[in-house]
């Protein structure tokens, strides 16, 4: 246990490090490069006096490390603004004021959190569901039409957008049929039933997407672990094929699809980007499009950092259990 | 570069029957060349696109108010989407531009941008691929670490994110580019990384080196020619991926502005029309799903055709299919 504690510890550092690059990249990115983050902060009707001021408060005339160190202090530790009347206490993380709406970009990641938070959970559960389904009956039935149907089926959900599937779900579901509600998001505490039947669209476009990817790789791995000697050994000992599969090939197979799981967070939130926009959901990736759109730089800068660090997690978090789950992996 | 390919050097006669051999068995695909065909008509048709629209006699920015009800929110007049004579796919909802003209160009833009990323991910993957396999432990383990970064990090995010401090007035399809070339070169790298790794233990490398080669040279006259196989097999899967990723900027309304068409923004709009006029939502979709969808099954061929594992596997399965379930061992590391 020892092993896995350090193993553990290591990977946190370095985890921390990788943060702290990120910081220091998409700080310089944003603030330092082209534009003027004051004018920006100020706004369209802005006079000069306000201009100044703006300066001052964002601390624009320090050296570069200095205001980096700022914006490191006020992750860390928060930040109090004057206000001008009062002071503005903005807690740790603190990313500073939007552009736009001026109110604090923690409290704006607060209210989203939740929406893309049901969106990507939900829609995980789905495609895991999906994605090892079918590739254990590719597996399964390999060789036979089953197969070579499931292989076109996800050759084809990976080949098609996620935008696409979600308006063909729209126009079917919405449309046509009138089975389903336009979804509008209804948060979780006020009503769980509504909340599930307006994300079910949203849930099945991501799902149908990423599933795709889930079903081939438990595929190839359940076929690489049916070929391993102590499935042979087992299956001499005259075990059902049942047991065989059920018990002892599927926990061989596993590992890699969990470690997915929790390293493809990346690239689903580019997908949520793409639903929450398509299907109107009010989540971190419509906040991401609108401050991009309106230039809002302490928006954008938070959803990044936020995003990066969630997937820095998640890889650790992947590591863990893939080193829990297969005891074969040398823990350096 | 240009006296390397005038005199054929001995080493350089292995890939050349490596290709032939990859051509022969890409060949014995049908699905494979059926997505090869499809996508030499898109090029052709993107191409030509002046040319068609000309032969229909249309452009895709001009407005054509008298062919949509404006009483109705300006829902084209006549059966899918006002399609006929005029307008071989009928028009666009509210402006009543030409939709097969708008297609056209549209193909231009997504074929442009894709194939452009791509050639940038590429120079960038291969160069910190090759530095990080021929460098000292240093090197390596930065840009090792670097790549590992790249390819985890959500990339689509981080690109919308960068739209915001991109100079407005630089050409955008250029701008598409360009930052999707440097946001996604990391699994390129990782991928030329390890096959240098591998083909540095190759007794033909140590001879080049060991003849006082500088590191250079080798990289440019062994290892390069030896990685062009691989590399671009893996350029064939990164062109489907580049195509959604611009038609996901272009649909989030960060990629390609208007009046310039391109098949992302045309659905993007769409999803306010698609009760009113579902040709206009159909087309789009089609026409970037059987690019996607021809790119992913030409990729797909020329990686089995490019494996000779794959394809000796092939083989075996068709004579008895009980005996070959070892699959390559790359399988769980996807």
């Amino acid at each position: 246990m020892n092993g896995l504690a350090g193993y553990f510890l290591r990977r946190a550092l370095g985890a921390l490090a990788v943060v702290l690059v990120l910081s220091l990249v998409v700080y310089a990115t944003f603030y330092i490069a082209p534009g003027d983050p004051a004018r920006l902060a100020c706004g369209p009707r802005c006079n000069p006096e306000q201009l100044r001021q703006v300066r001052e408060q964002l601390s624009l005339g320090d050296p570069f490390y200095l205001q980096y160190w700022h914006f490191l202090q006020g992750l860390v530790a928060g930040h109090d603004y004057s206000t001008g009347t009062g002071v503005l206490h903005c807690t740790a993380p603190c990313f500073g004021q939007s552009y736009q709406s001026n109110q604090l970009v923690t409290d704006l990641l607060a209210e989203r959190l939740p929406v893309t938070a049901s969106l990507a959970l939900g829609a995980m559960v789905l495609w895991l569901l999906l994605g090892i389904g079918t590739g254990l009956l590719s597996a399964l039935r390999r060789g036979g039409a089953t197969e070579r149907v499931l292989t076109w089926l996800t050759l084809a959900g990976t080949a098609t957008p996620v935008f696409i599937t979600g308006l063909g779900l729209l126009m079917l579901f919405c449309v046509y049929l009138e089975w389903l509600p336009f979804p509008t998001y209804v948060p979780l505490a006020d009503d769980p039933e509504q909340w599930a039947w307006n994300l079910a669209l949203p849930w099945a476009a991501l799902a149908l997407l990423e599933s795709a990817k889930y079903a081939r790789l438990t595929r190839s791995s359940m076929l690489e672990t049916l070929a391993e000697d102590h499935i042979r050994t087992f299956r001499a000992y005259g075990l059902t094929e049942r047991a065989v599969v059920g018990r002892h090939a599927l926990r061989g197979a596993l590992p890699p699809v969990i470690a997915l799981t929790a390293v493809d967070l990346g690239s689903m939130f580019g997908n949520a980007v793409l639903t929450e926009t398509l299907f109107g959901l009010p989540g971190l990736g419509q906040l991401l499009v609108h401050a991009t759109q309106t230039i809002d730089i302490p928006v954008v800068v938070a959803v990044v950092m936020v995003t990066g660090t969630a997937v820095v997690l998640a890889n650790i978090v992947a590591d863990v259990l893939y080193a829990v789950a297969d005891r074969r992996v040398a823990l350096r | 570069m240009t006296d390397t390919l005038a005199t054929p050097q001995p080493e350089a006669a292995a890939p050349a029957s490596g290709a032939r051999q990859v051509w022969r068995r890409l060949r014995t695909r049908r699905s494979a060349l059926a997505a090869a065909a499809v996508l030499g008509l898109l090029v052709l048709l993107a191409l030509g696109a002046p040319l068609l629209a000309a032969l229909e006699g249309q452009d895709p920015v001009t407005y054509h108010d008298t062919l949509v009800d404006s009483a109705r929110g300006g829902v084209p007049l006549g059966s899918f989407g006002g399609a006929g004579a005029e307008h071989w796919l009928g028009v666009e909802p509210g402006t009543g531009r030409d939709l097969f003209a708008r297609l056209l160009y549209g193909a231009r833009i997504s074929l442009f941008v894709a194939l452009g990323a791509t050639v940038v991910q590429v120079l960038i993957g291969v160069a910190v691929g090759l530095a990080a396999a021929l460098g000292n432990r240093l090197l390596d383990s930065v840009l090792s670490h670097l790549t590992d970064v790249m390819v985890a990090m959500p990339s689509l995010v981080f690109t919308i994110a960068l739209f915001a401090v991109v100079p407005s007035d630089f050409p955008r399809p250029v701008l598409l580019i360009v930052v999707i070339g440097l946001l996604n070169w990391g699994s390129t790298a990782r991928l030329v990384r390890a096959q240098t790794l591998g083909l540095k233990k190759l007794d033909y490398v140590t001879a080049a080196r060991l003849t006082g080669g500088s590191p250079w040279r080798v990289a440019r006259r062994e290892l390069l020619p030896a990685l062009a196989a691989p590399v671009i097999t893996y350029a064939a899967i990164l062109l489907p991926s580049n195509v959604v990723i611009e038609a996901g900027l272009s649909f989030l309304g960060v990629g390609i502005k208007p009046p310039t068409p391109s098949w992302g923004q045309m659905l993007s709009s769409a999803t306010t029309w698609f009760r009113a006029d579902p040709m206009y939502v159909l087309m789009p979709s089609l026409l970037l799903f059987v690019t996607v969808l021809a790119f992913t099954v030409l990729g797909d061929g020329v990686r089995a055709a490019l494996d000779p594992r794959e394809a000796s596997r092939l083989r075996v399965g068709r004579a008895g299919r009980r005996k070959s379930a070892a699959t390559s061992p790359e399988g769980g590391a996807a």
